[in-house]
């Protein structure tokens, strides 16, 4: 039986946050790392702030990788909860969940652009998709991140920053923002009543 | 928002709805009062903020331990800042963005200018207390950054609250060797003032409160001219 939206409790900053946006959407939110209430929860959110390698660590220590990997309902990565869907970051060198192609990189240092890449900036995107309903290309929404997951068949949106990276991201069930869409005002609240219609 | 001699600005949560309505797109909640007095904020009020916020916020004033940031990160803050107790003890930096990430850890700067160079203040909260540390601005920049700081918050002590304009020339000097986000603060009076930080100074966020608290400038109003003037910045 379906029990609603489960957030993997991944440790981060950024889980309250996360927790009181989706209760403004007026849904309430599973806190969990059990894997059973993961395995019927109807949405699962994989929130993440902080390296790589210490949120996969959390992961491993809660028994959750192969949960993760198995889940079939619609899974939203968030921020370094999306670096971690992808084969392995570079920061701090860790293989991750492997559920998307790609190696996460660091962004690039250079033409004076500071990094962590901080602040609003745009969506970029041609074709329509469920996870998009009601965004428009050009939309600002707000990044917090040093590294980047880089462009593939799966991107939905890109972000410039020096180079252009996967904003939004989706493969089968797995999706991915690497904004937080917790604190993106209006667009970040329509993409997670997205996630959650699907 | 910034409180300074006990001049209470209104509801806190009712100006955070207004802001948030205006357009603002990250709000700094300061407790300058907190370092003098050996006292830290009362927090109670972060969670209640986190709720009715979807920007992101950040917290100042009283935080001086890995523990006191949970707390306020816990509550549903993006960020916390530090400034006096960063100076008091450096290594905080250190501590604090190895806990949570570079990306939470905000660093204040009071400078001042003086003989020509630029000099850190601390416990700029209370006039009594305030005293030039003798650090010079610009070693302190490079020395916060080394340490982990994710983010500097610059404010010119001399520009704050006389709303002449931000201090172009010590922003341009701490910008050249800035490798994080830099945030202007102090000076802010015109609509101007934000286009001339940006265009000449090339700093990611411009931070402004009496201007807005009083309605001398509204967000929505400025928003507009700065992409007028080709800034790129969130309707």
């Amino acid at each position: 039986m379906n029990s609603g939206l489960a957030i993997i409790d991944s440790g981060g900053a950024n889980i309250a946050s996360l927790q009181m946006a989706v209760e403004r959407l007026g849904v309430p939110a599973d806190l969990t790392t059990d894997p059973e209430r993961l395995r019927r929860a109807s949405h699962v959110i994989l929130p993440g702030v902080g390296a790589a390698a210490d949120c996969m660590g959390r992961l491993q220590q809660a028994g959750l990788v192969d949960t993760i990997r198995e889940l079939r309902q619609p899974l939203l990565g968030i921020c370094v909860g999306m670096q971690l869907l992808f084969e392995s970051s570079e920061e701090g060198d860790v293989p991750c969940l492997g559920l998307l192609p790609g190696r996460v990189r660091r962004l690039p240092q250079r033409d004076g652009l500071p990094v962590p890449h901080m602040g609003w900036n745009q969506l970029e995107f041609d074709r329509p998709s469920p996870l998009l309903n009601d965004i428009a290309a050009g939309d600002y929404v707000y990044f917090v991140h040093s590294y980047a997951a880089p462009l593939s068949e799966h991107t939905l949106a890109t972000t410039t920053y020096g180079d252009a990276f996967t904003a939004v991201v989706r493969r089968g069930n797995v999706h991915g923002a690497q904004f937080h869409p917790e604190r993106s005002a209006r667009v970040g609240a329509q993409l997670l009543r997205n996630f959650l219609q699907l | 928002m910034r409180f300074r001699d006990h001049v209470v600005v209104g509801d806190i949560l009712e100006l955070a709805t207004r802001y948030r309505d205006e357009g603002a797109d990250e709000l700094v909640f300061y407790d300058i009062t907190a370092s003098p007095d050996g006292r830290s904020v009362d927090r109670s009020w972060v969670s209640r903020v986190a709720r009715i916020l979807d920007i992101p916020f950040c917290v100042a004033g009283g935080i001086r331990s890995v523990a006191d940031a949970e707390e306020v990160l816990g509550e549903g803050a993006e960020k916390i800042s530090i400034n006096s107790p960063a100076l008091a003890d450096p290594e905080l930096i250190s501590r604090l963005s190895a806990r949570f990430g570079v990306q939470c850890v905000v660093v204040g700067i009071d400078s001042q200018t003086l003989d020509g160079d630029y000099f850190v203040y601390q416990f700029t909260g209370d006039p009594t207390r305030t005293r030039n540390t003798a650090r010079r601005t610009l070693d302190w920049v490079r020395e916060v950054q080394e340490r982990g700081a994710g983010e500097i918050v610059l404010n010119c002590m001399a520009s704050d609250g006389v709303r002449a304009g931000y201090d172009l020339a010590q922003l341009q000097a701490v910008r050249r060797l800035c490798h994080v986000p830099l945030i202007a603060s102090g000076g802010a009076g015109a609509p101007e003032h934000f286009e001339r930080v940006f265009t000449e100074a090339q700093v990611d966020g411009a931070l402004a409160a009496s201007v807005f608290h009083s309605g001398a400038i509204a967000i929505p109003t400025l928003k507009t001219y700065l992409r007028q003037h080709s800034i790129e910045i969130r309707p």
